[in-house]
């Protein structure tokens, strides 16, 4: 991991206000930003780990522990709220045994719940890794996460 | 290559597409689309042209905003207009392919309309459907008719040419231009955007900075993601316009990560418009440099707010900060910055293209152009519309939503997201502009309409937003910090059926004080949920309080489940369905519900056959109902 690391760093060539691309394309690399990974950016950039962590963990897009290998996140924006998307969240969760922003077991999924995708007018939306699936239902929602391996 | 030859080069390809003797399909594949399924269909789409031989153009589009119609394709033969069918599955649009493309048949069975010019007997034209009649489109004009990723397309239909006007004119001029028109700030506070851009332009400075604000945080909102995806030249357009009359020459777009295609196509966008001189050094030959960069949001609603997106972009956390100074005097690295929204930045570029007067045409007298809304929620049609300013609720919501789902009974318009407010059904005739709203408790915010019905509690929807905002407040200044929790304590309490005597007047108490002291915007209208609702749904909050019931039958904690013993048959649907095994019986037993397992899913409300509709759902009341199962009463 050093290596890659330090390049993704370099690329930067000290950019202005290049930290938070930094973090996003570290995490794209490595699924989540370890401790190392938070203090080895510090140095790089020479600011101290304090800072790269309170910036890191201010936007809910950065992760601090290994994630499963699918992504589940279930929308709660207003839309996907007032036609259920509450219920589809509680019956993955008892599907899956797992709290929201946890993680199977088996390191299979994590799970998310999140604000809006702007696909309100498809609500409910469910979206697993990068595909979105609109109009869900909780037997839809079941079956599709069946198609993950 | 000058603009003149650009153009007429676009111009000629538009025509010779428009004259193509090859069909055309197009495909409506924006996150929507996709989200319907517009992958599938379009596989089916090429394996259906392989089978019948025939040879067609498929082009990937952006979306028309009818999403209650997705996935939706249109199909255009030569000498004909274009067919748009709604609706289209996979094996729908296999049999378009087979019934239309390869052979004559319209199929007008599975038509919307048509657009263009020409009739077709049976299929009614596009624009006269109800739900795009009271539209008129102007931001929204090439929005699934072009091809997003295609620069000619957008110049062929007018694009730049607003960009060219302005480097002929003074920057002063320009302005003049944009005041004239009476456009205002399209992110939802509504400053006048001439105005705006004129003190940035007066701040002293030689470097300057505009940013396009794209980091559409309202849960219900994507007016701006359709935008970028569908049409995201007029937009760049619409920046290198403002950054010349304001004397900028670094922009940047701050856009959510959450869009990955619009962050794509925005990428695209740039290096066509580099390709073609429209961006960069000495753009098309008038000395004037300009460049963009694009910056990925990563998830913090707060960003939003000027300030904080500004802290953002510095690579800080988004934390706002008390103004003034305001950001065009010093803003982003503590130089004059001008930020507007997308929409704002698309309309300037269409007022220059078209003219001020033209523009002001439209709309109310002290909101002028048109506004696009994200309509959601409980009604027939949802969809990205666009209308002009002065319209009223009741046109949007039952003329061009086709009202409530399900024949339903209207109960509230919500609009401004988590900073607006829900208004009652007495305000449905009320116009749709900057003041009207404002006046009655909500804002304009960026155009999210979320409608709820008659099954839709305003007490649970209020928490909603107040569970967002209170988690989305960034913690620097406590009114909001404390002031959002407590208020989602109180409201917590309230839906649990735990609601004490004076909660409502604590609420209110809370909520101006969060109004009043708050640093940033966020802060400043986290309480307009719960003061509207107060507002127009008080007896709601009674009935929580008072009486442990919820109206709506929303709130777990004070809703039950039964079933009825004289209609139930025993036929253990939902017995097995039960993911709690909460219910007893067995077959022609009349099946019961230990409430003290039931967790209130509803479940089994769903699945019990239409024909018994034996399962009621209660608030405030016992139903008498057999402690253990008995035999079926009533056999079928």
């Amino acid at each position: 991991m050093p290596d890659e690391l330090a390049q993704i760093v370099a690329d930067y060539g000290g950019e202005k206000g290049a930290l938070i691309p930094i973090l996003q394309k570290v995490q794209e690399r490595f699924g989540y930003l370890s401790e190392e990974a938070i203090s080895r950016i510090a140095k790089l950039c020479r600011i101290s780990e304090s800072e790269v962590f309170g910036v890191a963990s201010f936007y809910a897009q950065f992760y601090f522990t290994r994630r499963g290998r699918h992504s589940i996140k279930v929308c709660l924006g207003t839309a996907c709220h007032v036609r259920g998307g509450e219920r589809i969240l509680d019956e993955i969760k008892r599907e899956l045994r797992v709290e929201s922003g946890g993680t199977t077991e088996d390191s299979k999924f994590s799970l998310e719940r999140v604000a809006c995708f702007g696909s309100c007018a498809l609500a409910p939306v469910v979206v697993i890794d990068k595909d979105v699936y609109g109009r869900m239902t909780v037997s839809k929602a079941k079956e599709v996460i069946t198609q993950y391996e | 290559m000058n603009f003149a030859d650009i153009q007429k080069r676009a111009v000629a390809k538009w025509e010779e597409l428009q004259r193509s003797p090859e069909s055309r399909i197009l495909v409506g594949a924006g996150t929507c689309g996709k989200a319907a399924g517009a992958s599938a269909v379009l596989r089916a789409i090429d394996d259906a042209l392989g089978r019948h031989g025939v040879k067609a153009a498929v082009i990937q589009v952006g979306c028309m905003g009818l999403c209650y119609a997705e996935p939706m394709i249109g199909i255009i033969k030569p000498g004909r207009p274009q067919i748009i069918y709604g609706n289209v599955q996979p094996e729908v649009a296999t049999q378009l392919i087979a019934d239309y493309v390869a052979n004559d048949d319209l199929r007008p069975d599975l038509a919307l309309g048509y657009i263009g010019d020409g009739k077709i007997d049976g299929i009614p034209n596009l624009f006269d459907l109800p739900v795009l009649k009271p539209q008129v489109r102007l931001i929204l004009r090439n929005c699934g008719l072009i091809d997003p990723e295609n620069i000619d397309h957008y110049i062929a239909n007018g694009g730049y040419s607003g960009l060219v006007k302005a480097l002929s004119m003074s920057p002063e001029a320009i302005i003049e231009e944009i005041k004239k028109s009476g456009l205002r700030g399209r992110g939802g506070a509504g400053f006048p955007t001439g105005q705006k851009w004129e003190f940035c332009r007066r701040a002293p400075g030689t470097e300057k900075y505009i940013v396009c604000n794209a980091d559409e945080g309202d849960p219900g909102a994507f007016m701006n993601r359709s935008l970028l995806e569908g049409d995201p030249h007029s937009v760049l357009e619409g920046m290198v316009i403002g950054a010349y009359a304001i004397g900028a020459n670094h922009g940047y777009i701050y856009c959510r990560a959450e869009y990955p295609l619009a962050l794509e196509r925005l990428r695209l966008a740039l290096k066509q418009m580099e390709e073609y001189g429209l961006i960069g050094d000495n753009i098309l030959g008038s000395g004037f440099n300009f460049h963009i960069k694009i910056k990925e949001g990563a998830g913090a609603f707060v960003c939003g707010e000027e300030t904080a997106l500004l802290a953002s972009i510095e690579g800080k956390r988004g934390m706002p900060r008390s103004r003034p100074p305001f950001p065009a005097i010093s803003g982003l690295w503590g130089k004059p910055t001008n930020i507007n929204n997308v929409e704002t930045w698309a309309n300037a570029a269409l007022i220059l293209q078209k003219g001020a007067d033209w523009y002001a045409q439209y709309g109310a007298e002290r909101s002028k152009g048109t506004k696009t809304f994200a309509l959601v929620g409980k009604v027939e049609r949802t969809g990205l519309i666009e209308v002009p300013l002065g319209i009223t609720l009741r046109q949007i919501i039952y003329d061009i939503g086709g009202g409530i789902l399900k024949g339903k009974k209207f109960k509230a318009v919500q609009t401004g997201g988590p900073s607006g407010g829900c208004l009652p059904a007495s305000l449905l005739d009320s116009p749709v502009d900057y003041e009207s709203l404002t006046a009655a408790g909500s804002i304009m915010g960026s155009g999210g309409m979320i409608v709820a019905d008659e099954d839709t509690c305003m007490v649970d929807l209020t928490r909603y937003f107040l569970t967002f905002t209170q988690a989305e407040s960034c913690g620097k200044c406590p009114p909001c910090r404390v002031g959002t929790r407590q208020m989602l304590d109180i409201l917590t309490r309230i839906v649990q059926g735990e609601g004490k005597p004076g909660d409502i007047q604590q609420l209110e108490r809370i909520a101006m004080t969060v109004k009043q002291g708050s640093l940033c915007g966020l802060g400043q209208t986290a309480p307009n949920p719960v003061l509207t609702t107060l507002r127009y749904f008080r007896d709601e909050y009674e009935a929580h309080i008072n009486q442990k019931r919820c109206p709506a039958l929303v709130c777990k904690d004070l809703i039950a489940f039964y079933i009825l013993p004289d209609k139930c048959q025993g036929c253990m649907i939902c017995m097995r369905s039960c993911p709690v095994d909460a219910i007893g019986g067995g077959k022609r037993l009349v099946h019961v519900i230990d409430q003290s397992k039931c967790i209130k899913c509803g479940t089994c409300v769903d699945v019990c056959p239409p024909r018994f509709s034996a399962v009621v759902k209660v608030s405030g009341e016992r139903v008498e109902v057999p402690s253990q199962p008995v035999p079926v009463q009533k056999p079928e």
